[in-house]
């Protein structure tokens, strides 16, 4: 026998309390758990996936939305830009490189887009099998986009119009696969990459029928001068418009500046003088992060709370314990239990209620997080979420045995005080 | 040897209590006799080193424990007295097996079963081993009591009125089994009560 064989049974001797203050513990925990992780988990994802890019080009609209669908590949496109005229921002000394997108459909959900060689070098990606493509209608897949939908090399596959399942099927042109991407943990995995021209070649013969979807014609006056004619890939044209660059659209283009003076000036210039938006991936993040931040904070002051209300739980049980218990504590006195013993006896009883409430609360976020994600599988937001302890779950560990302890002093203050024949010979 | 000497304690500045001196043989017994009200639980709270005396002391052994700090007259205590209260106390959630370890742990003997499995059976408890306390009967658990006292194997054994709620059969009963369980561990006993039934049983015995 000890003190802690001695606490530990006095825990199990009262199963329903100690279940109560296990439960509201690990509940709070397990949200706060919850929350720490999706958000660490939705910070990562940000910063990787926005790597080097300083600036991205589109259509007029939510400068947030262009981010979201451009950089994510998350929120709907905010229409077309010309692609001649998104290219000549290539000139400018200040810019490093620049990539363009076009994207708007989609095969069962994943998006396809269309881009060039430079996409891969952005994001570091390298095949896990087969090649890049060399023609048109050839694409390459990210790592989910072929195991989720058991698409292999050689594979063809047709892409709907829009974010949908209901969207118009593209069935005269089919894609083949020529490539699968290794994990990159990045947007890419859950991308079908393709070149420009593939998606051009897609939408081409109903160009002016459609105009419902994404593909926003505003800025079709720019597209019809035709004067600078690119005359650089020929290949595969078919359909009734010619097949240069020049009146050519695309829906966002990437900008990297070789130098931060292009941040100061470029944006600015792109936004008074044409018809395009430039917005700035950090300053859309940072605005988005600080309106998820503020939901995030509600929900960990709700379950700090109850972390409180479990530390008040554990604290009446300990102190209802004691005051039944007053007559077991002198007579340990007696037998030669110091202050100390009985003090310690109640604090491992305080601390272990709080310590495993919990380590309950981080195992429970996990397993939940697990179902969540299987539930959710095609969602990149909550694929390979890193189920690793995270620096702020130490703090948390260390707020619960706070509020362990604080629980478990006053009922420990009154131990030392314990008046030991008053108690024994007072019945 | 057990010396009490010119013990003075007062609860209030009007009534103080003036306790007799005594000293006692290693394995000798003293009967304490009183009638109530004349401080009769403050003497065994201040022999067992419960309540600290306002002044005089009381020697156990060469060791005067009126003296000792705190956490020092707590090891000494748990090392050297039994006591044994008037009702029975116990840690309700532990079995007598483990009520029993558990005072051998706090006085720092060591824990041995065999021990424990011997003194419950000479004190009439060997089927009560693994009963928790609050499943005996009121008989059972002042001998349990006198067993968690003894187990230790103190020095000194202090009992407050162990046979006030007890008939004449069974008071006789707990008065034999009290002197023969100090008599087999070598302790002093002292008994403190009203019950004059006790009287033909000691050779020693002081009324307050």
């Amino acid at each position: 026998m000890n003190i802690s064989r001695l606490a530990f049974t006095n825990i199990l001797s009262k199963p329903t309390t100690t279940l109560l203050s296990l439960l509201l513990m690990s509940l709070g925990v397990g949200i706060i758990s919850i929350l720490l992780i999706i958000n660490n988990h939705i910070e990562k994802q940000l910063d990787n996936n926005l790597r080097s890019i300083d600036m991205v080009v589109g259509a007029k609209g939510s400068p947030l939305q262009l981010i979201l669908s451009s950089v994510y590949h998350l929120d709907k496109p905010t229409g077309n830009i010309s692609y001649k005229e998104a290219k000549s921002l290539n000139k400018n000394v200040l810019v490093d490189f620049t990539i363009p997108l076009s994207y708007g459909d989609t095969y069962k959900g994943y998006r396809i887009v269309g881009t060039n060689e430079k996409y891969f070098d952005l994001y570091n990606l390298e095949l896990s099998q087969g090649k890049i493509w060399e023609r048109s209608m050839q694409a390459v897949l990210g790592s989910s986009v072929a195991s989720n939908k058991n698409l292999k090399v050689g594979d063809k596959f047709f892409g709907t119009h829009g974010f949908d399942d209901h969207g118009h099927v593209h069935d005269n042109h089919a894609y083949i696969v020529v490539g699968i991407l290794k994990q990159s943990y990045s947007v890419a995995d859950n991308l079908i990459l393709t070149n420009l021209k593939s998606v051009w070649q897609v939408h081409e013969e109903h160009d002016d029928c459609e105009d419902d979807h994404s593909h926003d014609h505003s800025n079709h006056d720019h597209s019809h001068d035709h004067h600078s004619h690119d005359h650089s890939d020929h290949d595969h044209s078919h359909g009734h418009h010619s097949n240069d660059d020049s009146n050519k659209m695309i829906t966002a283009l990437l900008v990297k500046f070789k130098s931060p003076v292009g941040l100061v000036q470029i944006p600015r210039k792109i936004n008074e003088e044409t018809n395009m938006q430039a917005a700035i991936p950090l300053f859309e993040i940072n605005r988005l992060t600080s309106l998820i931040g503020f939901g995030i904070n509600t929900i960990n002051i709700i379950a700090l709370i109850i972390m409180l209300v479990s530390g008040i739980s554990i604290f009446i049980t300990l102190f209802n314990s004691l005051k039944k218990r007053r007559y077991e504590l002198a007579l340990m006195r007696v037998h030669g239990a110091t202050r100390i013993q009985l003090i310690k006896l109640i604090f491992i009883e305080g601390l272990s209620l709080s310590l495993l409430g919990t380590l309950f609360g981080l195992v429970i976020s996990r397993f939940s997080l697990v179902i969540i994600s299987s539930f959710t599988n095609k969602n990149q937001s909550f694929t390979n979420i890193d189920l690793s302890m995270i620096n702020s779950e130490l703090l948390l560990l260390i707020a619960a045995l706070i509020i362990g302890f604080i629980a478990s002093l006053i009922p420990a203050l009154s131990v030392y005080k314990i008046n030991i024949p008053k108690i024994l010979s007072n019945e | 040897m057990l010396t009490a000497k010119s013990i003075k304690y007062s609860y209030d500045p009007i009534n103080t209590f003036k306790f007799p001196d005594f000293s006692l043989d290693s394995t000798e017994d003293l009967l304490i006799l009183g009638d109530s009200g004349v401080g009769k639980t403050t003497f065994l709270n201040i022999l067992g080193g419960l309540l600290l005396p306002q002044s005089g002391l009381i020697t156990l052994n060469g060791t005067n424990y009126t003296d000792l700090s705190n956490k020092d007259l707590d090891k000494f205590r748990g090392k050297n007295i039994g006591i044994i209260f008037q009702s029975p106390y116990f840690v309700n959630n532990l079995n007598l097996m483990d009520n029993l370890l558990f005072s051998l742990f706090l006085s720092k003997n060591q824990q041995d079963k065999n021990v424990v499995i011997e003194l419950l059976n000479q004190v009439g408890l060997r089927d009560k081993i693994y009963s928790k306390p609050n499943d005996l009967s009121q008989g059972e658990k002042q001998r349990a009591s006198i067993a968690l006292a003894l187990v230790k194997k103190p020095n000194l054994i202090l009992a407050d009125e162990p046979t006030s709620s007890l008939d004449d059969n069974n008071c006789d009963l707990v008065v034999s089994l009290l002197k023969e369980q100090s008599q087999l561990n070598k302790c002093k006993l002292i008994i403190i009560t009203h019950d004059a039934r006790l009287k033909k049983h000691f050779k020693n015995s002081i009324k307050l």
